[in-house]
């Protein structure tokens, strides 16, 4: 059974298809990258994927069960995480703290963590993350004053903080020192082999998808160009012109 | 890794130092003195309140005074009716915390001065309340000769008493509070004030913590009415007013918003200064304006924040004169070239 199975997912912003009738399916371990030209509807169908905004159309099942218009919060509680495209760590609390944040409201009860300590029990958790991520030197900084490579890094660990069954991560690359490129990449498949789960991951970067997923899915104006391996989507005629033009 | 203590000793050391200042303080004091530091008590009870749901949770609340009218008004009822304070106050707490929770839900809705206007609202509402139902609150005669309690057989009607009565309350309070904001929930208030989207895609329940912030706060400014109205023995419907409850928004902001111990030094300047102005007579109020205006241009971060508002400016002029030197060593450089 696939870990996620998305089915016609549509969304229209006035006269604008953003996407239209997306299916494709997630394999548990598996990565999948999503990508397509600027504009094409990958952030859309993953916002509409997590509840971020709610499809016109389409159905989403995690694990069997339907998902469609789920709250993040409902998500997340089921074992679905994600990075944001764009900064978002909580500037004033610490890198630890972050990271801790990112698990702790996945156990126990909303009136038991009250009384819980503070670290609900995730002070060992954090610290695995903070050891893989080499940021342990950083980890009691406020995470608004580290570098946006860094803070990169904080919003990607806080995702897999929880250990969930399945992480979307969008665009991982951008803003990150093409040099730590390589060792991203090979973070994530270090995760992926030691965590399990699946991963879906948009990214403009084409070399680090081809060498990170298992599968690619090509989206051209909102619809699904192409599925396949990474050295068929580097092939794929349909799919070079989508990027370069005739 | 780094282990997390309640206290570090030198911090320790300092709040066990303050606590046994204000344990002599009765002493030097006069009743005027007295009073005034057991008022400054009360205010440091509801600000604490405030500041967890404007400094801590991030949300806008303009009607702190009105929830302390509810406290005051719901002990003077009930000691009134012949129910001990002891009753009387945990009921205060009660009531205070329910409306939290039903003016949270607004919250949910709508966001900065949209909800600030909306607890606005709320706030007239209550003192409309207290004005006109004078079948129970006495209207703008109000509600006189309240009694203080008695603790165990022992009267807390002495200044003095009623003064350790009020210390030992804040002191409760305040550790109460420093442990919520040390759990889990301190970090999930800090969540929701930060960034509520990626809180809640982190799994943080936004719709209870909004609650919870407005209720807890709620709670803190009911107990801090239901001291209020036997340490002034004589309650009407002004101290409740939309100006008090930004008398109390500009103690947690002047002292640090979101720093615990801001509202401690927010409720000293709010409620002392003014008196150690009396000397300048009709212009003490205007004095007091201005200091507090320049406050937060020069402080926007509150009086807490002095220690790091000095080292950012120390670094932007260090990183200035590196700049300027930078420039003239390469103006030197070209000068040498041409």
């Amino acid at each position: 059974m696939s870990i996620l199975s998305v089915r016609d997912i549509k969304k229209i912003y006035g006269a604008i298809q953003a996407v239209g009738g997306v299916s494709f399916d997630v394999e548990p371990g598996e990565i999948l990258g999503v990508i397509g030209p600027n504009g094409s509807g990958k952030t859309t169908l993953f916002n509409s994927i997590l509840g971020q905004i709610k499809p016109d159309a389409g159905k989403v099942e995690f694990e069997g069960k339907d998902i469609s218009g789920g709250s993040p919060l409902e998500l997340s509680r089921l074992g679905v995480g994600r990075t944001f495209q764009n900064l978002q760590v909580f500037g004033k609390l610490s890198l630890r703290d972050n990271l801790i944040l990112a698990a702790q409201e996945h156990t126990g009860t909303f009136w038991g963590r009250m009384f819980a300590s503070p670290d609900n029990g995730f002070a060992d958790r954090a610290q695995e993350m903070l050891d893989l991520f080499r940021l342990n030197h950083v980890a009691d900084l406020p995470a608004g004053s580290l570098s946006y490579g860094q803070q990169k890094l904080v919003d990607i660990a806080m995702a897999f903080m929880p250990k969930p069954r399945l992480v979307l991560l969008d665009e991982p690359c951008a803003g990150v020192n093409p040099s730590l490129v390589d060792g991203l990449r090979e973070l994530l498949v270090e995760l992926n082999k030691k965590q399990g789960g699946s991963f879906i991951v948009i990214e403009h970067n084409m070399d680090f998808i081809m060498k990170l997923c298992h599968r690619v899915v090509c989206m051209v104006e909102g619809k699904v160009l192409a599925v396949g391996k990474p050295e068929e989507i580097q092939g794929n005629r349909a799919v070079l012109e989508a990027y370069l033009g005739n | 890794m780094k282990k997390t203590t309640l206290l570090s000793t030198q911090h320790l050391a300092l709040l066990t130092l303050a606590l046994l200042a204000m344990c002599f303080a009765p002493a030097l004091l006069k009743t005027y003195g007295l009073y005034l530091l057991t008022l400054w008590l009360v205010y440091v009870i509801a600000a604490m309140g405030l500041n967890l749901t404007v400094g801590y949770a991030g949300l806008k609340s303009l009607c702190h005074a009105g929830f302390m009218g509810v406290g005051a008004y719901t002990v003077a009822i009930m000691m009134k009716a012949g129910i001990s304070f002891w009753i009387a106050s945990p009921m205060a707490i009660v009531i205070c915390f329910a409306l939290g929770l039903v003016i949270g839900f607004p919250a949910l809705r709508v966001q900065l001065h949209y909800l600030g206007f909306a607890t606005l609202g709320f706030n007239l509402l209550l003192v409309l309340f207290f004005r006109n139902e004078e079948w129970l609150t006495g209207g703008t005669f109000g509600i006189q000769n309240i009694k203080r309690p008695d603790f165990f057989g022992v009267s807390l009607e002495s200044n003095t008493s009623f003064y350790f009565l009020v210390l030992a309350i804040t002191v409760i309070f305040g550790v109460l509070l420093a442990l919520l904001l040390r759990s889990p929930w301190g970090r999930a208030f800090a969540a929701l004030r930060d960034n509520p989207i990626r809180a809640e895609s982190t799994g943080v329940n936004i719709t209870a913590y909004t609650l919870m912030s407005f209720a807890i706060g709620a709670a803190y400014a009911g107990i801090a009415g239901a001291l209020f109205a036997p340490l002034v023995n004589f309650i009407e419907p002004a101290p409740f007013g939309i100006s008090n409850s930004l008398l109390f928004l500009m103690m947690v902001v002047i002292g640090g918003s979101g720093r615990f111990y801001g509202p401690v030094l927010g409720a000293a300047i709010a409620l002392l200064l003014p008196e150690y102005l009396r000397f300048l007579k009709d212009w003490y109020l205007a004095v007091f304006g201005f200091t507090a205006v320049a406050m937060m241009i020069w402080l926007p971060g509150g009086l807490l924040s002095m220690k790091e508002a000095w080292q950012l400016s120390q670094a932007k002029r260090a990183a200035g004169q590196k700049q300027i030197a930078e420039v003239a060593a390469a103006a030197t450089a070209k000068g040498a070239t041409a």
